[in-house]
């Protein structure tokens, strides 16, 4: 088995020399890790006995009604501690106990993947620091308290804007610090190789499952497989699995924020612009024509981040997936639409890819597929407050 | 003379047991004082300079700079208004930039090398351009006359190095310590300069956690070719009310514990 280090031009390994005996040890072990049936054996086991997986592929008759045509809900937002990073943090939390590492640091946005390592870790009875700005310690304020009862450390990050990239990087600088003890749980298919590719390897049961189940339910594959993008760790999950389908269209949902227009949106697959370098890898980014890295903005801590995964932007430049924006006031205008028709608050991310489908024009026959990646729990102060339901 | 010529005339022509390279950031406090305080460097002794481009997300450098850099940004410091310092102090001075890949990416790698050469510029430092990513932009500096200053850490291994210290050009800039960027109390570079040395040809300069002459002193009797004095210079220009002349003065403490 190898690992992918480049999606055409994008990927790579950007990153400090301090790190990159350690991405080469990472690599090897996943490498061997991956071909272990062992590995798979206690993984499977504990994503089904722990996590509750399969999680359910649910017909949502009433949004399907609301909408003129199937829908149907991947619910990630049923596993356990709430969102699909549990899959990635179990994965790679399995993984560096067997590297022998003691020590586990992750960064966090909205928290999910804070708190799936932390869960992890818990489990394992490894040492865990997560990294989290300041603004989104705010934001996600039960996401923190979560951890901390978890037994994790949250060392609060007050650079920049204070949100995921900040976090991201000085998760960075911790390792670059401590590489030789700590390993680190990157939450999303972002930042140097192998991250990316282990990263959508071990999200990818979320279309392995839906894929199949679909076929058996319904006889047929989903017209479109529509999932929120930030880093894009759900929708590279969702799509890989769909990638040799190619009937099956691939619909990335970024945050506008604001409006495009406003400047203020975490969308720079859909905007486009130049391919440069954040966090380890080059991508699709939001960038000041002198290569500084832009602010984001959206409602969704998990969106508000200027950069994403290279294979986002490979997949959007070979034409197989298509990305488009949702502002932050028809996410909130989703999260409230499902809460009402289907009983499912749904995470203020998972809410962007809710409001494409809203978006689209009522139909027939199709099929959609909607990555709900978490529960809103976690955004209710937030969304409610703006809603002006508080 | 190519920038490579002219580092290694800077490291030959020293009058010290290792050569002196002070760190600054361009822009920092304003653009301005910035050329000041190269300045007051290249005064106090300093045999080169290590200059550089502020860029938003900095991953290898520690709180200090970081926070001179943002600072910088605010202030409105540009690529083009740091390459004006580089022009102005490479007169005197070899001049190497200092800056992430993305900053050099935004204007295109060939662009930049020939803008860099062009104000000047003897070499580039890019941190976060490991082996495996520089082909493209050793080239590129290679074609312009700049010299590409690879880095090497403590966690690099033998054949790692012998493969870096190869492509060297200018001199391999050893990373003394784990870490990021900053101050550091103590340091134990002697055996980490002994694999380097034994991996190149070149200069070997030892940076990262060097604040005091004692620990300059400590390194050029360790085996450094050159020391670079980074953060410690750069919370001196954040805190003094004359920052050239401040930072010139621990210049010149650092030159007389190398003399």
């Amino acid at each position: 088995m190898s690992v992918e280090h480049r999606f055409g031009r994008y990927g790579g390994q950007y990153v400090p020399e301090t790190l990159m005996p350690a991405l080469q040890e990472l690599e090897a072990a996943w490498v061997a890790t991956s071909a272990d049936p062992a590995y798979h054996e206690e993984l499977d086991r504990l994503l089904r006995d722990y996590c509750g997986r399969p999680t359910p592929l649910y017909h949502a008759e009433r949004l399907s009604e609301h909408v003129g045509r199937t829908v149907l809900l991947k619910r990630e937002d049923l596993n356990h501690t709430g969102s699909h990073k549990m899959n990635n943090a179990l994965g790679q939390a399995l993984l560096a106990r067997r590297m022998g590492k003691t020590r586990i640091i992750a960064e966090t946005g909205a928290g999910s993947h804070g708190v799936a390592t932390a869960t992890a870790c818990a489990l394992l009875g490894l040492e865990c620091v997560v990294f989290m700005g300041t603004e989104d310690m705010r934001r996600q304020r039960p996401n923190v308290l979560r951890m901390e009862l978890l037994g994790a450390r949250v060392q609060p990050v007050d650079a920049g804007a204070r949100t995921l990239k900040e976090a991201t990087s000085e998760a960075i600088r911790d390792w670059v610090t401590n590489v030789e003890t700590t390993y680190y749980v990157i939450g999303s298919v972002v930042g140097p190789a192998p991250y990316p590719s282990m990263v959508r390897d071990l999200q990818r049961r979320i279309g392995d499952e839906a894929r199949a189940e679909i076929l058996e339910r319904f006889g047929r594959l989903p017209s479109r497989v529509v999932a929120c993008v930030g880093g894009g760790s759900n929708a590279m999950g969702a799509f890989a699995a769909f990638l040799d389908d190619p009937e099956v269209e691939l619909i990335g949902v970024e945050a506008g924020g604001e409006g495009l227009a406003s400047m203020r949106h975490g969308a720079p697959l859909t905007v486009g612009g130049p391919a440069g370098v954040l966090h380890g890898a080059m991508s699709a980014i939001m960038q000041s024509e002198d290569g500084q890295i832009l602010e984001a903005h959206s409602i969704s801590a998990g969106l508000d981040y200027p950069g994403t995964g290279p294979q986002h932007a490979h997949l959007r430049d070979t034409g197989r997936a298509r990305y488009e924006a949702v502002t932050d006031v028809q996410a909130l205008e989703a999260f409230r639409t499902l809460a009402r028709l289907e009983g499912i608050i749904p995470a203020l991310e998972s809410s962007h890819a809710v409001a494409w489908v809203l978006e689209q024009p009522r139909g027939g026959d199709e099929l959609d597929l909607i990555c709900l990646s978490g529960r809103g729990d976690k955004d209710l102060a937030e969304a409610l407050e703006r809603l002006g339901i508080a | 003379m190519t920038g490579l010529e002219h580092i290694a005339a800077a490291f030959a022509g020293r009058d010290k047991r290792a050569a002196l390279m002070p760190y600054l950031m361009g822009g920092f406090p304003d653009v301005e004082t910035s050329a000041a305080i190269g300045d007051a460097c290249i005064d106090a002794g300093a045999d080169l300079l290590e200059l550089g481009i502020p860029f938003s997300d900095p991953l290898a450098d520690g709180p200090v700079i970081q926070a001179a850099g943002t600072a910088a940004l605010r202030a409105g410091a540009t690529t083009d208004a740091v390459l004006g310092v580089c022009e102005r102090l490479a007169a005197r001075a070899p001049v190497v930039l200092m800056t992430y890949v993305n900053i050099v990416l935004a204007r295109g790698i060939e662009r930049f090398a020939g803008q860099a050469a062009a104000v000047g510029a003897a070499g580039l430092i890019v941190p976060d351009v490991p082996l495996e990513e520089s082909a493209e932009l050793r080239a590129a500096c290679d074609a312009a006359g700049l010299a590409l200053v690879p880095l090497v850490a403590p966690t690099t291994p033998d054949e790692r190095l012998r493969r870096i210290g190869a492509g060297a050009r200018g001199f391999v800039y050893t990373v003394s310590v784990t870490g990021t960027t900053g101050e550091r109390r103590a340091l134990d570079p002697g055996p980490l300069l002994q694999r380097v040395k034994a991996a190149t040809d070149v200069p070997v300069a030892l940076g990262f956690g060097i604040s005091t002459p004692q620990q300059a002193a400590e390194a050029a009797a360790a085996g450094a070719d050159g020391v670079i004095v980074g953060s410690r210079l750069v919370r001196a220009a954040a805190e003094a009310d004359r920052p050239a002349a401040e930072v010139g003065r621990l210049v010149g403490e650092l030159a007389a514990g190398l003399a």
